[in-house]
């Protein structure tokens, strides 16, 4: 009898509760990383003259203001650098993150691959061992460096080990929506406070802010790249939104969670991709259809708004799905 | 094959390993210095035949300096911690990963040695599941007078429910954990069966890959056994006991969570077998058969290898608050569309008193002695056994046999006069309630200390699995007692463990 090379996992069954660790695991490693580069890019590129309102907005975009103000008195680099890296009481933190993270992959520990494991417990450790010593101008940047290597030391480690059956689509779907999520509440954030309400919305451009908004999502050199001419909102906005080659834009984001809900359908033969995939249809076409210079005329906002609900309902879908555990 | 393109040229320098062999012997080798006086030394052996395997070890430690032995164990203690090879500890609202101590110097097991054990845990694995299925059964043992009737019908760990009921193969045991001490002579005897759910395997496979991390230098062309099989054969155990109708069984490990203070090595046996690792969450019951809930819905389970107790297993059968079991399992079990590993009620097979009997229930069903002996124990309702013990109190350890943990023991050498009299009182009035056993001067192995090199108390658990038949992991978990003097090894006692070494 001859045998032919395997080619494809056989179809192991994946515990409907570890699926949903993986989602968790790979969002809250991505939230460090977010936060991360927030603070390290208002702390470097938007010391303006209005220095709490720089501050204000990471509050913002984490929806964090009132467990803010309900511990602090004043937004400004040492409180919120406290909140979010010190404080394990605020849900946002990466203390909270590393720690929620940690369970994770704890519950999956026999699914994830030693490596990742082995790289998270230590991650986790330093950023334990995180004093206020840390937050001081001369510790700020290095701190935010380490918390930034750290999440992309795990996001490469995952790349090379995570053995890609059921549970590493899971992982992925997590991160996709993470990334979503973020982009869409860093872009309505910044938005408003950046684009002048002429009605073109083509009025004088802030170089500077528009710049620390695009590091923020990573995407500065990339935009350069594709816009030498200058910043213009629509196509910021454009591009925060739609352009599939940037890593963290929403359309992109959309189509790689996209193809894993379809692998898990085809491959894997699950039904519960179902919902989602419907979901994500209408979301892909509602984007696909958007006047960007339409948007920018203020209906952005209400636009983002509606795009975050989508995004949390696809998580819903996914969980209630796939993780849902009836028969 | 073809060459690789591009390789980067490399000057020819010698290696670290070359350099080392050629070393002499260094003046402050590791063992400078050690002396375990009359106690059996597992290294240095006295009265043993020499291996030559062992001999070179020996001459390696001899060669390595201590400051490297040190440095090797902090890098060892470190990469234990960052790996999470831990148990948890709570205490008060916080969690503390602690790890299992690991001396880096091995405990040697030659062939000759290895075989005594091998065989002798295989034989009482056989006679431990013959034992049970016959108390369950027709009870024999109990009407030939072998064992007293209460002793096993009144135990806690007896369990009604397993009467009359038949398991594959008749095997109840499907892991077992012998603790083996070894005596002044170098005499290997059984202290205790663990027949429910041993621990400390993962230990074992996790202490070889650390010593092949931090010590590869040291066992550099030795013949030593693999201990990578483990999970492969627990897989194929489990396998075999699933319901005969089933191809491809679907074998589960329960633990209680991963707030358990084994979890590791829950995490360590599903990795190891790639099996899911589930909770009683994860689980349910329809139809009387075991369900896991999945990404693809409900998926059937055929066998569960289990990391929980009897009590929490089946809300319905034994504790109704217990949230870690499923409800319905035994009743699953009891059809036979689900097995379970270990058996429920295998608690009385390992129970202390039934511990004394175990010489005559090896020979009582395989006509066969003990190919590991017991610590010599008395069984004081014998009235020969009884005036032994009154008349050396002074040199014996006695344990009462219902009580666990420690309580209501009496060790003859550090107990008062007084202490002596009062118990000689109670012993008179109750001798069925006693056990008693000479006081062991256990072997010992050259362990680092802050002292340096000192000679530490030790012992052995090896694992058994048995599916159709019995297999036993070569080598096992070596415990040392970390604390000069100390007798005890557990890991709550400031224990640690070593790698065991089997020579091929």
């Amino acid at each position: 009898m001859s045998e032919t090379i395997e080619r494809t996992p056989r179809i192991a069954h994946l515990i409907a509760r570890h699926a949903e660790s993986n989602l968790w695991l790979a969002r809250y490693m991505e939230r460090i990383e977010n936060v991360a580069r927030l603070l390290d890019v208002t702390n470097t590129f938007a010391r303006d003259a209005d220095d709490t309102r720089n501050w204000l907005t990471i509050l913002r975009i984490n929806g964090d203001l009132e467990g803010f103000y309900a511990k602090h008195p004043e937004a400004n680099q040492a409180n919120v650098a406290h909140f979010y890296l010190l404080d394990a009481t605020s849900p946002t933190s990466v203390q909270t993150s590393i720690g929620a993270a940690r369970e994770n992959a704890r519950t999956l520990r026999a699914l994830i691959s030693t490596e990742m494991w082995l790289q998270i417990n230590v991650f986790y450790t330093r950023i334990r061992a995180l004093t206020p010593t840390d937050l001081l101008p001369d510790h700020f940047t290095a701190v935010c460096g380490m918390l930034k290597e750290g999440t992309q030391a795990h996001t490469g480690i995952t790349e090379g080990t995570f053995y890609r059956d059921q549970a590493w689509h899971f992982y992925m779907m997590g991160r996709y929506l993470e990334r979503a999520d973020q982009t869409t509440r860093l872009l309505d954030t910044r938005f408003h406070a950046l684009a002048p309400q002429a009605p073109a919305g083509e009025g004088e451009i802030d170089a500077g802010q528009w710049n620390g908004l695009l590091r923020a999502a990573a995407g500065y050199h990339a935009y350069r790249r594709e816009h030498p001419n200058g910043y213009r909102p629509t196509e910021v906005a454009g591009f925060l939104l739609a352009n599939t080659a940037f890593p963290r834009s929403v359309g992109l984001n959309l189509a790689q969670l996209e193809w894993h809900l379809s692998q898990l359908r085809t491959r894997y033969y699950l039904r519960g991709s179902i919902p989602a995939l419907e979901r994500l249809d209408q979301l892909n076409g509602t984007l696909t259809h958007q006047n960007v210079a339409e948007l920018v005329k203020g209906r952005l906002s209400p636009f983002l708004d509606f795009v975050q609900k989508e995004i949390a309902g696809l998580h819903a879908d996914i969980v209630q799905g796939f993780c849902g555990g009836a028969a | 094959m073809p060459e690789f393109s591009g390789t980067q040229s490399q000057s020819q320098t010698p290696s670290q390993a070359q350099i080392q062999s050629q070393a002499q012997t260094q003046p402050h080798g590791v063992l400078q210095g050690y002396d375990p006086g009359t106690m059996f030394c597992e290294m240095l052996r006295p009265g043993q035949p020499s291996h030559p395997a062992l001999s070179l070890l020996l001459s390696r430690l001899a060669a390595l300096p201590i400051d490297s032995l040190r440095r090797r164990a902090a890098d060892a203690e470190r990469d234990l911690l960052e790996r999470g090879i831990t148990f948890t500890v709570y205490s008060d609202a916080t969690a503390i990963d602690r790890i299992l101590p690991f001396d880096l110097i091995p405990r040697v097991l030659t062939p000759p040695e290895w075989q005594q054990i091998e065989t002798g845990v295989i034989q009482r694995v056989r006679a431990l599941n013959m034992f049970l299925h016959d108390i369950y059964h027709d009870r024999k043992v109990l009407k030939d007078g072998i064992i007293p009737a209460e002793l096993v019908l009144g135990n806690a760990g007896y369990a009604k429910e397993m009467i009359g009921f038949d398991v594959p193969f008749n095997t109840y045991v499907h892991v077992c954990g012998t603790d083996i001490v070894r005596d002044e002579t170098g005499r290997f005897m059984v202290l205790e069966d663990n027949a429910r759910t041993p621990s400390g395997v993962a230990y074992v496979v996790e202490n070889r890959h650390m010593t092949l991390r931090v010590l590869s230098d040291l066992m550099t062309g030795l013949s030593v056994r693999g201990v990578d099989e483990y999970g492969l054969r627990l897989h194929n155990a489990m396998a075999e006991i699933a319901p005969q109708s089933v191809l491809d069984p679907q074998v589960v490990v329960l633990s209680p969570g991963i707030f358990n203070s084994a979890y590791f090595e829950h995490v360590f046996l599903a990795r190891e077998m790639g099996i899911p690792l589930v909770e009683g969450r994860d689980l349910t019951v329809e139809n009387h058969r075991v369900w896991m809930r999945t990404t693809a819905g409900l998926a059937p389970v055929h066998t569960i290898y289990r990391r929980i107790g009897d009590d929490f297993l089946d809300p319905d059968v034994f504790r109704p608050e217990s949230m870690l079991g499923v409800r319905g399992l035994m009743e699953c079990w009891r059809r036979g569309n689900v097995a379970i590993a270990n058996a429920v009620g295998t608690g009385v097979a390992d129970d202390k008193a039934v511990y004394a009997y175990m010489p005559r229930i090896i020979r009582y069903y395989l006509s066969e002695d003990a190919i590991l002996p017991n610590v010599e124990t008395r069984i004081c309702s014998e009235p020969d056994a009884l005036a032994y013990t009154l008349a050396h109190l002074e040199e014996l350890v006695v344990k009462p046999v219902a009580e666990s943990g420690g309580y209501g023991l009496i060790i003859g050498p550090h107990a008062t006069r007084a202490e002596c009299a009062e118990f000689r009182e109670r012993l008179k009035h109750n001798p069925s309630n006693y056990i008693s056993q000479p006081t062991l001067k256990l072997s010992v192995s050259p362990t680092l200390t802050d002292e340096g090199v000192q000679p530490r108390h030790i012992d052995l658990r090896p694992f058994a699995v048995t599916g159709r038949d019995t297999w036993v992991l070569p080598g096992g978990l070596s415990r040392v007692a970390l604390r000069k003097g100390t007798l005890v090894v557990n890991s709550s006692q400031g224990g640690g463990t070593k790698d065991t070494w089997v020579l091929a």
